[in-house]
């Protein structure tokens, strides 16, 4: 059944995909990864990789506490946590400095990673990325048009204006890639899309940059993703986004495991189409723009670790958001910590870290046998 | 044509099927030169490529009469020939001339670079961006800037080299039982993400004026090109060009398959190789000048082909059409927002990206 919803796909396609022939059904992938018996299959062995992956978590967030120019004792970092009468230079630089560091990383790397796999799952696309998709480059946009229009933002603000340009470029891509009849975004025309849109945004965001060198200034650190240089309450204005996102996310993984065998199967399963897709759209918004306004255009965490988790767990999309939002963060607070400790004078940021532990990922995927499924 | 077609255009054994093999074409056709070297034109392809070379000539002259100080139209001729004011010979000849005669030449470069890459790759999205050359060219340009007192010629060298490097480590990662379309865009995506995450981490590490004379370079830009880089530029573009003239006729049964290539004669890896030193190397000219300048090597070969309805290797038309677009850029960025000068990298970005998206919108609506 898989093989002819397939080819019933092929044969609608605009003739753009058979340019790049990209052809992609999770079932597809369904069929192959049983084959290949890879994957954790039981429940049971999933909660226990869960607890597994939840550790590994706590460690590495316990690492972010400690590592960095200053090197602190692991048992310093977590008494600065649960004691809260404790005092010293080095709990001040935990608790003023790298907590809010940490938690941005978590909160960030959950908003990428799901976001990535919901938009994986929505265009049945295995290189759809907030980054590839333009996501980021809206929001990037949208910050620099305001602040070279307004002058400097306020937080609060330019979280709003970077949530509005990802709204916006998300919209945008999704509505240029729809076919001509309107129902069903091919993969390789989405990507095209965001390509073209993104090369836009930022052909435009680096003449806005190059008029004003105060802009530049900014948009030169903003720009290379960076975790530090934020305060906890400022860290926590983006909670509600994000938890809004994540919930959306859960209650949509029904109806994407159904998309995920085609639109008109999951039609025929009783699935309503325009409300999830409106839904994982409004999700992927929140989520990327409220990670992007605090943090800058990360790429790669919401590429490579929905694949890594559909590798190992499997293509049941309720899983693959919960194994998400644990590995997510565990990758790009991995990457903080790397680029911390990485150059003895300077730091490396995040975002670079990332580009340089998922583009190799990126390419392996490529390599692989099956490249135009991946 | 199939008229639904957006960036596919009709396969070349489908064209070759219909239309006998060899010469893939039922049209009229000039021949110029002798014997061997006997150059076969499409009438439409030499209409084309006539009108579209006229109107960038048009441009570049229009471009030349204006800027922050305005050249009378009556003016241009004469400043041009030395037979005007001081002031209008100065402006003209010596501030505008060289750029826009450099903008011409690089258009044309990278128009037939486009072409020959996108026939080799039989990808429209074949281009000299999309195979990492352009940010591995950045990449080694900037490091050298930035870190080392290395002049004009060295930085020229070396950005050859780094985008050389970035090309063929994008093709040896992309092959495997060949050079397959998507892989090499998908692994141009990814080795170019990790060389522009490279170059921000230089960028932040350099000091804000620097820093940005680098952005504006990679950007490609035209805004400080000088008299000096005008004749190696010629020289180099019109031996490559010259080249790229003479692989057309093989390239074009190379189109209709390799089996098809084989049994006629044609050493199908060897002419590949030449297609692809050929193409870097236009490229190469261009971005050791003017920087990396992106997209009118993507979308001067699909328009040009629209405009003359061939699908397979058409040179002339798709240089030309790089001509015009690269002039036609160039004066806007110089003009739109003076006294700022922007880089013209910028301008086709945009119109390259507006290009593909109206594309995708047609396609929509059709």
């Amino acid at each position: 059944m898989a093989a002819s919803t397939q080819r019933a796909n092929t044969k609608d396609a605009p003739p753009i995909a058979s340019v790049l022939q990209v052809k992609t059904n999770a079932s597809q992938g369904t069929v192959k990864h049983a084959a290949a018996g890879s994957q954790v299959d039981s429940t049971g062995a999933k909660l226990a990789w869960l607890v597994g992956l939840l550790l590994l978590l706590a460690f590495i967030i316990l690492c972010s506490l400690a590592f960095g120019s200053r090197h602190i004792d692991l048992s310093v970092a977590w008494r600065s946590i649960v004691e809260p009468s404790l005092n010293s230079e080095e709990v001040q630089v935990i608790r003023q400095l790298r907590i809010p560091r940490t938690v941005l990383g978590l909160l960030a790397g959950i908003a990428l990673g799901v976001a990535g796999a919901l938009i994986q799952a929505l265009t049945r696309n295995p290189l759809a990325d907030p980054g590839i998709l333009g996501v980021n480059a809206g929001a990037q946009f949208s910050l620099v048009a305001a602040s070279f229009f307004l002058g400097s933002l306020s937080v609060m603000a330019s979280i709003w204006w970077a949530l509005a340009g990802a709204l916006v470029a998300t919209l945008a891509v999704y509505g240029l890639s729809l076919s001509r009849r309107g129902r069903s975004a091919e993969p390789a025309t989405l990507v095209l899309a965001g390509v073209a849109f993104g090369a836009v945004l930022s052909g435009v965001t680096t003449a806005l940059v190059l008029l004003r060198p105060q802009i530049f200034d900014m948009m030169r650190v903003y720009s290379a993703g960076n975790l530090n240089g934020h305060e906890l309450s400022t860290v926590m204005v983006i909670v509600p986004f994000v938890a809004a996102g994540l919930l959306i996310s859960l209650c949509s993984a029904g109806s994407l495991n159904a998309i995920a065998l085609g639109d008109a199967p999951a039609k025929a399963l009783g699935v309503r189409i325009a409300p999830v897709r409106i839904a994982v759209i409004a999700s992927v918004t929140l989520l990327c723009g409220a990670a992007t306004a605090l943090a800058g255009p990360i790429g790669f965490v919401g590429l490579m670790i929905p694949h890594v988790v559909r590798w190992l767990f499997g293509v049941q999309q309720g899983w693959i958001l919960i194994f998400t939002t644990v590995l997510a963060p565990v990758l790009l607070l991995g990457s903080d910590i790397l680029g911390r400790i990485i150059l003895p004078h300077a730091e490396v940021s995040a975002g670079i870290v990332t580009a340089f532990v998922g583009a190799p990922m990126l390419l392996i995927l490529a390599r692989r046998k099956k490249a135009s499924t991946l | 044509m199939n008229s639904k077609s957006i960036i596919s255009l009709p396969s070349p054994v489908e064209q070759a099927a219909a239309q006998g093999i060899v010469v893939p074409t039922g049209r009229r056709e000039i021949q110029i030169g002798l014997g061997r070297w006997t150059w076969h034109v499409d009438r439409t392809s030499a209409l084309v490529a006539s009108v579209l070379a006229l109107a960038a000539l048009l441009t570049g002259f229009i471009s030349l009469a204006l800027g922050d100080i305005r050249v009378p139209f009556d003016q241009l001729l004469p400043a041009l020939l030395g037979d005007s004011e001081r002031r209008y010979e100065v402006v003209v000849r010596d501030w505008r001339l060289t750029r826009v005669l450099l903008a011409l030449v690089f258009g044309f470069a990278l128009g037939i670079s486009g072409a020959m890459f996108q026939s080799l790759t039989r990808n429209p999205l074949g281009s000299p961006d999309v195979i990492g050359f352009s940010s591995g060219a950045y990449t080694v340009a900037l490091a050298l800037m930035l870190f080392t007192t290395a002049g004009a010629a060295q930085i020229a060298m070396g950005s050859i080299l780094g985008g050389l490097l970035a090309a063929a480590l994008v093709f040896i990662i992309a092959s495997r039982d060949g050079v397959n379309g998507f892989r090499l865009i998908v692994v141009g995506i990814g080795v170019g993400a990790m060389l522009a995450s490279a170059n921000t981490f230089m960028l932040l590490a350099a000091q804000r004026q620097v820093a940005m004379s680098a952005a504006v370079w990679g950007s490609g830009s035209l805004n400080s090109v000088s008299n000096s880089v005008l004749g190696p530029s010629l020289v180099g573009i019109a031996l490559f060009a010259v080249a790229a003239v003479s692989l057309q006729r093989q390239a074009r049964i190379l189109e209709c398959g390799d089996a098809l290539a084989i049994s006629l004669g044609v050493n199908a890896r060897r002419l590949r190789a030449s297609m692809v030193i050929v193409g870097v190397g236009l490229v190469a000219v261009t971005t050791a000048a003017a920087g990396p300048i992106a997209f009118v090597a993507l979308v001067a070969p699909q328009i040009a082909a629209r405009l003359t309805g061939r699908s397979e290797l058409d040179l002339l038309p798709a240089g030309c059409l790089g001509a015009l677009l690269l002039v036609s850029a160039d004066t806007i960025a110089r003009v739109a927002f003076m006294p700022v000068q922007l880089p013209v990298g910028i301008v086709t970005v945009c119109l390259g990206g507006v290009y593909l998206i109206w594309l995708l919108v047609r396609e929509s609506r059709s």
